[in-house]
């Protein structure tokens, strides 16, 4: 086949699948419509039902609530679950611990999950399963592609449109009974209270630290318990927050790490099933939060560790009576709450992706991806040296770039003296010293490494600036951002 | 006294090879001599001197532990047991854990 038809089968491929995203959204419309309609004007019969119900504004809302509606109200007059819960949840009623009470409780609970990532995928799919009554989701993301190794409620065709919208969507095909609350924004201290106010349970699925100690904030002011979980790497923790005497996150921390100490998946990657593993469990937790069955992880505190298979449970301090926020005498307000800088506080964004960008040289020290472009261009002899650690160099790399880790550059220096020497007998004005540019992945450590090299006798090298990742911006799109 | 030391959550990274599990035959007393009480303020120094390679400021801070790591004696909370004061026996098993924030 010649090239022509190739483009016509993208052209044709690309169609299919924008047609088959307007059928499947098409199918959700004509599910929630039906359901309406069987539904009638049912009130909603639950406290946490009505609650949810006001956030419908918040966008909308979806998965049947009315039909939620109507079973709950069915169940409380009669005493039993209408047929079609019994059906679907059987499994679960079949437990002698958990049974028609447990499934009841369930049916009338209202979990809100913040952040539709790796930890709130496995979540937010088991709590629509399970019949939760309603489901709230918080993000404010898109899903890209380097989302969907782990966080597994998103498909392909998602890539680009909103987390919570297919989050959502992902969690009424699996289950259209239970009532779905879409929060399209990142939660921040503007709009968690009024948020959060409106369920029962909070599962903390975040990314990042201020998040963190906003969301336990919140669920003190609020009287919430809080699901916690947390992965990177190959390690996971996971605890219950502020239920049944357990402490609140600043019980446990009640000051911030230092900012080097935050390592963050977009930094240090993460195995996927990680995250997939404590989502689960925090699924749990929440279950048995919401039914009051069983012990929930309150005082203790889970650590797993994927790579040497240990799960090892801890016991932790209670609340603290001098805990500024869960303490006896806390004076924190939620007016207090709403004005607090949990940036500043913690050092770091509210974001797994932003990097607070370094500024250690001064602008004659550094060089832009376009300026070095053109420098190869015109085959000035140089040395590119790459400082990024070596698992990152194998991922990809500039072509003829010599890698030594920043952590080892100073203890690598004569390797580095030996290449330039390489690099100046090569080429052929032999009196000048050739130039010395350094790279890694966004600009900052490649500072450092300038930095460190004009102290120690390098005054020729160059930062360039923003890293690889400008120079796929600014000079080569295809190469490889990760 | 042997120990056993587990350091996890990133704090591993500041150790040789970034081994997470070391067993240890120390003496964390304040003056390293045999009849003191071995505590948890002693065993502090004892790691800083002797397992910490790189950035001790990742661990350590003042005479504590930095901010967002967790002490664990034998599966329990050190402030549970006396904080930098709980004394350590024999066989005791303690854990350095970094608190983690990804997703
Ligand atoms: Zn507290």
């Amino acid at each position: 086949m010649d090239g022509g038809g190739g483009g016509r089968r993208e052209v044709v491929a690309g169609e299919l699948e924008r047609l088959r995203a307007e059928r499947q959204e098409l199918d959700i419309r004509i599910r929630l419509l039906e359901s309406e309609l069987e539904a009638g004007s049912a009130a909603p019969a639950s406290p946490a039902g009505e609650d949810a119900a006001a956030g419908v504004e918040d966008g909308l809302c979806g998965g049947g609530s009315g039909g939620a509606c109507q079973t709950r109200r069915e169940f409380v007059e009669s005493g039993a679950l209408p047929a079609d819960m019994i059906y679907r949840y059987s499994r679960h009623l079949l437990l002698p611990d958990f049974g028609v009470e447990g499934q009841r409780k369930l049916s009338r609970s209202s979990v809100l999950v913040v952040g539709a990532g790796g930890l709130g995928s496995p979540v937010a799919l088991y709590l629509a399963a399970c019949g939760v009554g309603v489901l709230g989701i918080v993000d404010g993301d898109d899903v890209e592609l380097n989302n969907l190794h782990r966080q597994i409620i998103h498909k392909e065709a998602y890539v680009g449109r909103s987390k919570v919208k297919s989050a959502a969507d992902a969690c009424r095909a699996i289950n259209s009974s239970i009532k779905l609350v879409e929060h399209h924004h990142t939660l921040k201290p503007s709009n968690a209270l009024e948020i959060v106010r409106k369920y029962d349970i909070v599962v903390d699925a975040t990314d990042n630290l201020p998040t963190r100690y906003m969301i336990s904030d919140c669920c003190v002011l609020l009287n919430k318990p809080l699901i916690s979980g947390a992965a990177l790497g190959l390690e996971g923790q996971l605890t219950v927050y502020h239920h049944n005497g357990s402490p609140c996150y600043r019980c446990l921390f009640p000051n911030p790490p230092p900012v080097a100490a935050c390592q963050r998946c977009s930094d240090s990657g993460v195995l996927g099933v990680v995250p997939g593993v404590i989502g689960c469990l925090q699924a749990l937790e929440a279950i048995k939060v919401a039914t009051d069955v069983g012990e929930p992880l309150c005082g203790r505190m889970l650590l797993f560790d994927a790579l040497s298979a240990r799960i090892r449970i801890v016991k932790i301090r209670g609340s603290s009576p001098v805990c500024t926020i869960c303490g006896e005498k806390s004076v924190f307000t939620q007016e207090e709450f709403q004005k607090f800088d949990y940036e500043k506080f913690t050092e770091s964004p509210m974001s797994d992706k932003s990097t607070p960008s370094l500024s250690l040289l001064p602008d004659s020290a550094r060089v832009t991806c376009t300026e070095y472009k053109r420098m190869i261009d015109k085959g000035e002899p140089h040395l590119l040296l790459d400082v990024r650690p070596a698992h990152h160099f194998q991922i990809t790399s500039l072509p003829q770039s010599l890698n030594i880790p920043l952590s080892v550059l100073e203890e690598k220096l004569p390797l580095l003296e030996i290449s330039l020497k390489e690099t100046m007998d090569t080429s052929a004005a032999s009196d000048e010293q050739p130039s010395l540019y350094v790279v890694c992945r966004r600009g900052n450590d490649s500072q450092s490494a300038v930095q460190l090299l004009r102290e120690k006798g390098f005054p020729s090298a160059k930062d360039i600036v923003g890293g690889l990742q400008s120079w796929a911006q600014d000079v080569d799109p295809d190469f490889p951002a990760y | 006294m042997h120990l056993t030391l587990e350091f996890g959550g990133g704090l591993e990274l500041l150790l040789e090879k970034s081994t997470k599990v070391h067993k240890v035959d120390c003496q964390p007393t304040m003056d390293g001599s045999e009849g003191g009480k071995a505590t948890m303020k002693g065993l502090l120094s004892w790691v800083k001197s002797n397992l910490i390679k790189e950035r001790p400021e990742m661990f350590i801070k003042g005479d504590s532990v930095r901010p967002g790591v967790l002490v664990l004696i034998n599966d329990c909370d050190w402030e549970l047991c006396g904080g930098l004061d709980a004394e350590l026996e024999d066989k005791d098993v303690v854990v350095f854990i970094s608190t983690l924030h990804g997703g």
